[in-house]
This record gives structure tokens, C-alpha cells and sequence, in this order.
């Protein structure tokens, strides 16, 4: 059901668009929420925090970029080259990461992010630099993939996806030991759950899930910088899960879309259009304390008692 | 047949040794007790036989293999399940979840075919869910299987963690104090719950300060305080011994020796 709203959503929106100005904040909307749904996955349902995130973005975004310019690969290959990538990491890194807890997780994965950016940052000859490097467009056979216009149904097609897999996820054995894991590890170890493996699969995927968002962000903007795995980009993007809803993917959805429209919109108060969305974000948690999407429902679930 | 012979097992906290050579041995059908006034050990001994504390010394086997030191979830997978006196409930997770959690065990999970959704999923799911209200009924909370768990009140929820326990099928149940803190109907309710399980033949091993339900149920009684062995019988050798009587009056005060005694 919720697949096939958000579905009818992506391909409905389009209709209101008066500009392709608009479909252009449409697939940065769809971007960040593929990599929102899946650092979800990792946070809301299994509750484990990263700060890091935007590293396996980061890593995503120069696989495209890296791969066809140095080594002339196709860019679709190197997306996937990528997420694999990102992937390898996260399982290098998880296992011994993935024993901290609360804060000390959460400083653990700052550090992996801040190590990937400076690796982007320092090795200028692969990467450009602090300066960055421009993205060769995607191709596929000979055809050329650009304009927000085709990126919006690619972007939104590729969500759709994601956030079919998360819901499936979700609703399979591995999806409820994880939430079981979120709730009482102590709990889910003496009901056979082996918790370590659990928690590292779904940092892989959620890894894998910001590479692909990262790769795509590159090849939409043809242009990347080190920016893309830096600490702020992390920051947004938990607190893109956190104002959404922890634990709703359709959270996921209405989270990145509030964080990307809301700078745009908010741009005609010029200077202070940063400390206006600091407000807003501040007013939103504090009267929507589970996030967007689940105090709604929780306030319509008490209406029809 | 014996599904649990714990050897000479000895734990140190910090010095201080909780568990000092405790033997025990339990028969497959039994319902094996384990009292003792406060801090003599039994809870120790939970955590030891289901692998959260590792023994400093001796061994364990269950179900005829060497087990020592596995971790917990190996033990769960072979099936040795337990509930928790301090409940360890999903509390986000609605209460047939929780029961569906249970049958961890008995789902074959691939990564792959959790993410598609694949038809084998579906089919699983379908059977998980009924075996989980199945369970759930037998606890008498099939009525509340959508309800948030952590929406139930406190003698339900002890109720719903014996339920998740039992969804696993286990070859042995461990149940560490299921009524403490619970009123005196909400008790009774357990006991029930308990007598029902004990009439399936589930092995059981049962730490409880109801002395009377204990004396009740159980085909043996071991004794510990202060962290050794006081004895073990059948509850009616337990209950003359004079070194339990005065295990209790000396440590615990005279009600629970009273209770003991009717």
C-alpha cells in the first residue's frame, strides 16, 4: 500500500511542476531520500546511529567520477563498483565498530566519514582536491542521460525501488531482529539472533544505499566535491531521518524533501535564510517530537477512537 | 535422557565468587526448581547455563554437547530458551511480533530473499504469524496481538515473554522468577500459564520465591545459598531438610520458610 502512494506520487508530482527548476529540486529530493531511507534502516528500525554516512555518499559520488576518468570505465559500472565499495568498507569497518554503543558509536562512525573526506580532500591527483572534480554524464548504449526532466523519473524510479526493498526488508525475519535488536539486544541474542551479524548487514546495505544516492547526486550535478562526504552533509542526512520519523521510510520521503525544499523556499530571506531553517527544524521536533510522518499518524490513529 | 549437566561451574565477580562448583543435572520432562534466599546464586546460574556470563570453571552440556562457553544465540538455536526477571520485551514492536521474533529460530532468513520479498518469504511469514498467535493464545493474549507491547500491563507482559519463549519450541525453558512483581491475580495467571506448559511436557527450569507453586509443580529441588549448593531432592526431602529451613530463617526471615512448610 504505502509503495503504491508514494508510486503514484512520484509519477503525479510532475503535474504541478510549473518549471524544470522544479523537477531539478524533485530529483535532489529523491537522491537524498534513497540515502535517508537506507541510513534509516541502520537507525530507526535497527538503532544504530552513523555520523559518517555521508562518507559511503562520498565514496559513491568519486566512483563515478574517478572510474570513467582515470580508468575510462562506463559510469553505470563504476555506480555499481561503487556501492560494492562501499559495502566492502562498511563490512571491513563494522564488525569492530558495531560492538560501541550510543555515543561511542556515533563518534566511531564521525571518525570513518572525516577519514574518507580527507582522503577525498588530500588525494588531489586522483580526485581534484578540495576543489573537486567534474562528473562525466552517464551514457547508457550510446545514449546520453541529461536534464532534470529524465533525471526525475531515473531518480524517482530508483527510490521507488529502494523503498520497496526497505519495506520488504522490513517486513521479513532479518527486519524484525533488527527492531527486536533496536529494543533489547540481551533480548534478541537468547531468542538465536546472532545480533553482531544483523547489525553488520544492515550497514552494509545502508551503506550501499548512500553510495548509490552518492553516485547519482555526481552524475545528476556533473560535479563533485569532498563537500559530499563531509561532516554537515552526515549531519543533514540524520536529521533528514530524525524530522521525517525514525523507523517510517515514508518518513524517509517527507524528511528529504523538507530539507531540500525548505533552503530553496527559504532563500528570499536572503542572510537569514539559514537561521530561519534552524527555527523551523527546532519548531517541527519540538511539537512533532517522533518526527513528521509518525506523530501524524499516531494523531490520526487517536482521532478515530 | 539429561538435556542439561552443568559440572562443578564457579563464577568471580570481582573477587567476590558468586557461584562456587555448582553441579546440576536435569532429566528431560522435568520441571527442575532452583530456590534460595536473595543473592545466593540462582540468577548467576541462569546467566551461566544460557551463555551470557562465561564460568571461570567447569562445564556445561546440553543436549549431550559440550556447550561451554557458547554465546547465547548459539544456545537459543540449539534450544535452550529463557525469559528474563527484569522483562526484556520489544516494546516498539507490536505483541505478536514479539511472539513472532520467538520463531527466530525456526526461519531460514536470506538477505536476498528478505529484500525481493520472494514468494518462500510470504510463505514463511504466513506460518510464523500463526505459530506466533498460537503462542499467544496459550498465554491468553491472543486478543492483543496488534497492540503496541509496550502498551500491556506489567503481568502481561511477564505473560507475553514466557509466550516469545515458548514460540521458539524450546528443548528447555528457563523461566527466572516469571511472578516476580506481579499481584496477586496477575500470579495467578502465571502459575496458570506455567502448569499449562509443565502438562506439555516442557523441561523446565524455574526459579521462583512462590514456594508454593514450586513445591507444587516441581519434579526436583536444588538449593543454593550463598553461592554453593545447600541440596537438591524432590520438594518433599527439600522441605524437611533443616539446613534449607535454616538457609531461609537465618537470611530471608520466617514468611517464606512458613509458606514453605504448607
Amino acid at each position: 500500500m504505502p509503495a503504491i502512494v508514494v508510486a503514484v506520487i512520484v509519477i503525479i508530482l510532475p503535474l504541478l511542476f510549473p518549471s524544470a527548476y522544479y523537477y531539478r529540486i524533485g530529483v535532489l529530493v529523491f537522491i537524498f531520500a534513497l540515502a535517508v531511507v537506507g541510513l534509516n534502516l541502520l537507525m530507526g528500525f535497527a538503532g544504530q546511529v552513523s555520523l559518517g554516512h555521508a562518507g559511503f555518499l562520498g565514496i559513491g559520488a568519486y566512483s563515478v567520477a574517478i572510474g570513467p576518468i582515470h580508468f575510462g570505465a562506463p559510469s553505470w559500472l563504476c555506480l555499481f563498483a561503487g556501492a560494492i565499495l562501499s559495502g566492502a568498507l562498511a563490512f571491513l569497518v563494522g564488525r569492530p565498530i558495531l560492538r560501541l554503543k550510543g555515543h561511542n558509536l556515533a563518534v566511531a562512525t564521525l571518525g570513518l566519514g572525516l577519514l574518507v573526506a580527507i582522503v577525498l580532500t588530500n588525494e588531489a591527483g586522483w580526485t581534484g582536491g578540495p576543489d573537486g572534480m567534474s562528473v562525466p554524464g552517464l551514457v547508457l548504449f550510446d545514449w546520453s542521460v541529461r536534464g532534470a526532466y529524465i533525471w526525475y523519473w531515473i531518480a524517482g524510479t530508483t527510490f521507488v525501488g529502494g523503498f520497496v526493498l526497505a519495506l520488504n526488508l522490513m517486513g521479513s525475519p532479518t527486519g524484525r531482529a533488527l527492531q527486536a535488536i533496536h529494543d533489547s539486544e540481551i533480548g534478541a541474542l537468547v531468542l538465536g539472533i546472532d545480533v553482531a551479524r544483523k547489525k553488520l548487514t544492515i550497514f552494509i546495505i545502508s551503506a550501499m544505499y548512500a553510495s548509490v544516492a552518492g553516485s547519482y547526486l555526481a552524475l545528476f550535478n556533473g560535479y563533485i566535491t569532498p563537500d559530499a562526504a563531509g561532516f554537515l552533509r552526515s549531519i543533514e542526512l540524520v536529521a533528514m531521518v530524525v524530522l521525517g520519523g525514525m523507523g517510517s521510510i515514508v518518513g524517509s520521503l517527507v524528511g528529504a524533501a523538507v530539507l531540500v525544499v525548505l533552503p530553496q523556499a527559504l532563500t528570499i530571506f536572503h542572510e537569514y535564510e539559514q537561521a530561519l531553517l534552524g527555527l523551523i527544524v527546532m519548531v517541527f521536533m519540538i511539537f512533532l517530537r517522533q518526527g513528521i510522518v509518525p506523530s501524524i499518524v499516531a494523531a490520526f490513529a487517536g482521532r478515530r477512537k | 535422557m539429561m538435556i542439561l549437566e552443568a559440572d562443578r561451574l564457579s563464577i568471580t565477580f570481582g573477587g567476590v565468587r558468586a557461584l562456587d562448583g555448582v553441579s546440576i543435572a536435569i532429566e528431560s520432562g522435568q520441571v527442575f526448581s532452583i530456590i534460595g534466599p536473595n543473592g545466593s546464586g540462582k540468577t548467576t546460574l541462569f546467566n551461566l547455563v544460557s551463555g551470557i556470563y562465561t564460568p571461570n570453571d567447569g562445564s556445561i552440556r546440553f543436549a549431550g554437547e559440550m556447550v561451554t562457553g557458547l554465546p547465547p544465540d548459539q544456545l537459543a538455536r540449539r534450544g535452550l530458551s529463557r525469559t528474563f526477571q527484569n522483562l526484556q520485551i520489544f516494546s516498539r514492536m507490536s505483541v505478536l511480533e514479539n511472539a513472532m521474533v520467538g520463531r527466530h529460530r525456526h526461519e531460514r532468513t536470506g538477505i536476498l530473499a528478505d529484500l525481493l520479498h520472494l514468494p518462500s518469504v510470504a510463505r514463511q511469514n504466513k506460518a510464523t504469524r500463526e505459530a506466533a498467535h498460537d503462542t499467544l493464545a496459550r498465554v491468553g493474549l491472543a486478543d492483543a496481538g496488534k497492540r503496541p507491547a509496550g502498551s500491556l500491563a506489567y503481568g502481561a507482559l511477564k505473560r507475553l515473554e514466557i509466550a516469545r519463549a515458548l514460540a521458539s519450541d524450546p528443548k528447555l525453558l528457563l523461566l527466572d522468577e516469571p511472578a516476580a512483581g506481579c499481584n496477586p491475580v496477575e500470579t495467578q495467571e502465571i502459575d496458570y500459564v506455567i502448569r499449562s506448559i509443565v502438562e506439555d511436557g516442557i523441561t523446565i527450569v524455574l526459579v521462583e520465591h512462590d514456594m508454593r507453586l514450586v513445591m507444587n509443580i516441581s519434579d526436583r529441588v536444588h538449593v543454593l545459598a550463598n553461592g554453593r549448593t545447600l541440596t537438591e531432592g524432590t520438594p518433599e526431602q527439600v522441605r524437611s531438610n533443616t539446613a534449607v529451613i535454616q538457609a531461609y530463617l537465618g537470611v530471608h526471615g520466617s514468611k517464606e520458610a512458613v509458606r514453605a512448610f504448607d
